[in-house]
């Protein structure tokens, strides 16, 4: 098949999918603080508010574009275009899985793989920044503004933290292209990089994390977009589909730190467990064990509508679990379930935390991460160093 | 299929940094002179990645590294000096800080 | 394709290079610096300096350039004033840049003569591992000397952004 060709399909593909996570993900992050603050959230649009997202778009698509008459109007737009550009550019270089056959074409499940990748995503996600201190620049705001400094300053300072979480992995597998950290860390759990001999890495992996909280600007880290104090924040004059452009970039640097997290400490698509003992038929107890959950809850309806659309689910959830028994279909789809469960779990994270921690105070922030993250991400680097020299 | 020659890398390195020296002497405002400086060095750097193209070596580029770092420290101080100037004096006007003694 | 890349991006270069010096306010500068360094940075690629390529877009676009925008939010920079400019430098200026910069092409293009073209893949020793062994050995008293330099410019930077001074 012609490399052209199959780059389009593969970029159609990872797009498609990463737009629509993208649109469920909010729905997902809705449902489970809902539950957490033991509400139903989302309920009417769809069985359990599952076409929410879809309403969602639509009425930010068809909201009327409001430019203020005080801002600075090529920056303004120039703001949520760079920030959401840059949120999803970095896709581009992540690995879902190993090798497949297209039509009988072998291609990787990544669109690209540079020897830089991880500097890519670095430098990317570094330019990210613009967009929300722009934004809060140009909207002619004091809240946006301050905002938009806080922002700033936030993402530079807890940028180092994380830059230097990272370099304690890489002396670990030696190189920094993302497709041969996965690699290195082919095995069971203990050859991942949070647990590998000689280096246990779950130092940096806190700090990675926490760092990456702060430069998702999520909770406990969202100060620049403090409600309490900020109105919204940087994105306080925005509307329509400029504002659903920086809420998308949100979402998306969700992902990508939660894919980088997989891809440096948590092996990537390799399974948690080898093969040999049986790793393989995981998915399918998975969603089999899924499936007869949902059957039996459509059995004994607590509701109505339950009747119908849960046996439906369960006996979709049987047949995805069958379709990892297919040995053709084994080879790519069991690293993307792996891939995916372990981004899952870092989202899921994400959302937990946001349910359960508050807000930092700006002092506060400021002060852990130069007095706490630093150091600390310093000290394991250096601990890191010495040990693989010395090993 | 050839790519363009060697010398239109470094015409366009002269291009910037004639350029940056434009900003540096034309403009007031002293983040801008700032600025220009920058654009100096990276127009700088493009010839020694150039240079270091040319003679297939990774000199150029341990060079340009170098500069970068010297930017960055160079743009903390400087900065934190633009801070400590417009505190003190209140403009951003290089012709009205003109006074040893504020 | 080369040919074509190296154009596209030298214009951007170029027409950013022009706005930082004709913007008046500093923010706007600020932003086409940043699409000079991002331009620069697609040219190191083309030229076979990935790791410098990265670096630049991760040291002067991601970390200068935010601190330059930063001050200027903070500080609140407004628009230069163009009052006070002199008449000389406003009449001569322009002509006698593009004399320079003509004269310096001619003097390139005669050093260096058409036959020494860039080729994309053609060098290919720009990754990380050669610059680190280059850095870690053969640049290692200047590289060490660099994060003294470093170390004073923090304690500086410290010093000077203190509130009595």
């Amino acid at each position: 098949m012609n490399f052209f060709l199959l780059s389009v399909l593969k970029a159609a593909v990872v797009a498609f999918v990463l737009l629509t996570t993208l649109a469920y993900l909010q729905w997902v992050e809705r449902k489970v603080i809902a539950h957490i603050q033991v509400r139903m959230g989302p309920y009417r649009v769809g069985p359990h508010g599952l076409l929410q997202p879809l309403a969602d778009v639509i009425k930010l698509i068809t909201k009327e574009e409001l430019i203020p008459p005080h801002v600075n109007k090529f920056m303004y737009l120039l703001a949520p275009f760079l920030a959401v550009t840059m949120a999803l550019v970095s896709i581009s270089v992540i690995p879902f899985g190993t090798e497949i056959h297209v039509f009988g074409t072998p291609t990787w499940m990544q669109l690209t793989d540079l020897n830089v990748g991880l500097l890519f995503i670095l430098a990317v996600s570094s330019m990210g920044v613009y967009g929300i201190a722009l934004g809060g620049w140009a909207s002619n705001n004091k809240y946006s503004l301050l905002g938009g400094l806080r922002s700033s300053a936030q993402m530079i300072s807890y940028e180092l933290p994380l830059s230097i979480a990272i370099a304690s992995p890489l002396l670990l597998v030696n190189t920094l292209s993302l497709r041969e950290i996965v690699q290195a860390q082919t095995g069971s759990i203990i050859h991942w990089n949070i647990l590998r001999w000689p280096a246990p890495q779950i130092v940096s992996f806190l700090v990675f994390l926490i760092a990456g909280f702060a430069e998702t600007n999520r909770v406990p880290f969202d100060l620049p977009e403090a409600e309490n104090e900020l109105v919204a924040g940087f994105h306080t004059e925005y509307s329509s589909m400029k504002f659903a452009a920086f809420f998308m970039a949100e979402y998306a640097n969700m992902v990508t730190v939660s894919c980088m997290t997989a891809i440096l400490f948590l092996g990537g698509w390799q399974p948690l467990f080898s093969p040999a003992w049986g790793s393989n038929f995981v998915p399918t107890l998975i969603f089999t064990a899924g499936g007869l959950i949902a059957i039996y809850h459509g059995l004994n309806p607590a509701r109505k509508l339950d009747r119908i659309t849960l046996p439906v689910t369960g006996v979709v959830f049987l047949l995805v679990g069958a379709l990892f028994l297919v040995p053709a279909a084994q080879n790519a789809l069991i690293p993307l379930f792996w891939f995916a469960a372990k981004v899952g779990a870092v989202l899921f994270l994400y959302i937990w935390v946001r349910g359960t921690l508050p807000r930092f105070r700006y002092d506060q922030l400021m002060r852990f991460a130069w007095k706490v993250l630093f150091p600390v991400a310093l000290a394991n680097l250096l601990v890191t160093g010495l040990v693989v020299a010395l090993w | 299929m050839s790519g363009p020659p060697l010398a239109w890398y470094l015409i366009l390195s002269a291009v910037l940094f004639a350029l940056g020296v434009a900003g540096f002497l034309f403009r007031k405002s002293i983040i801008t002179i700032f600025m220009s400086i920058e654009l100096m060095l990276n127009a700088v750097n493009l010839s020694f990645v150039a240079f270091s193209y040319q003679l297939k070596q990774v000199n150029g580029h341990v060079f340009a590294f170098f500069v970068m770092v010297v930017a960055a420290a160079e743009a903390a101080v400087g900065l934190a000096i633009i801070v400590t100037v417009f505190k003190n004096r209140e403009t951003l006007n290089v012709d009205e800080v003109d006074s040893m003694k504020y | 394709m080369d040919v074509i890349l190296f154009l596209i991006f030298a214009i951007i270069a170029v027409v950013c290079a022009v706005n930082v010096v004709v913007q008046t306010h500093p923010i706007a500068s600020a932003i086409s610096l940043v699409g000079v360094m991002g331009s620069l940075a697609v040219l190191y690629l083309l030229l076979g300096a990935e790791f410098l390529a990265m670096a630049q877009i991760i040291v002067y676009a991601g970390a200068i350039m935010v601190l330059f925008v930063f001050v200027i939010m903070l500080l609140n920079a407004g628009a230069e004033s163009k009052r006070g400019r002199s008449l000389v430098a406003q009449l001569l200026g322009f002509p006698l840049l593009i004399a320079l910069l003509a004269l310096a092409s001619y003097f390139i293009q005669r050093y260096y003569p058409g036959t020494a073209t860039v080729q994309f893949g053609a060098f290919k020793a720009g990754t990380a591992q050669n610059i680190g062994r280059a850095l870690f050995t053969q640049y290692l008293l200047p590289f060490e000397v660099t994060s003294i330099l470093i170390l004073i410019a923090i304690v500086g930077a410290v010093v000077l952004a203190r509130k009595e001074l």
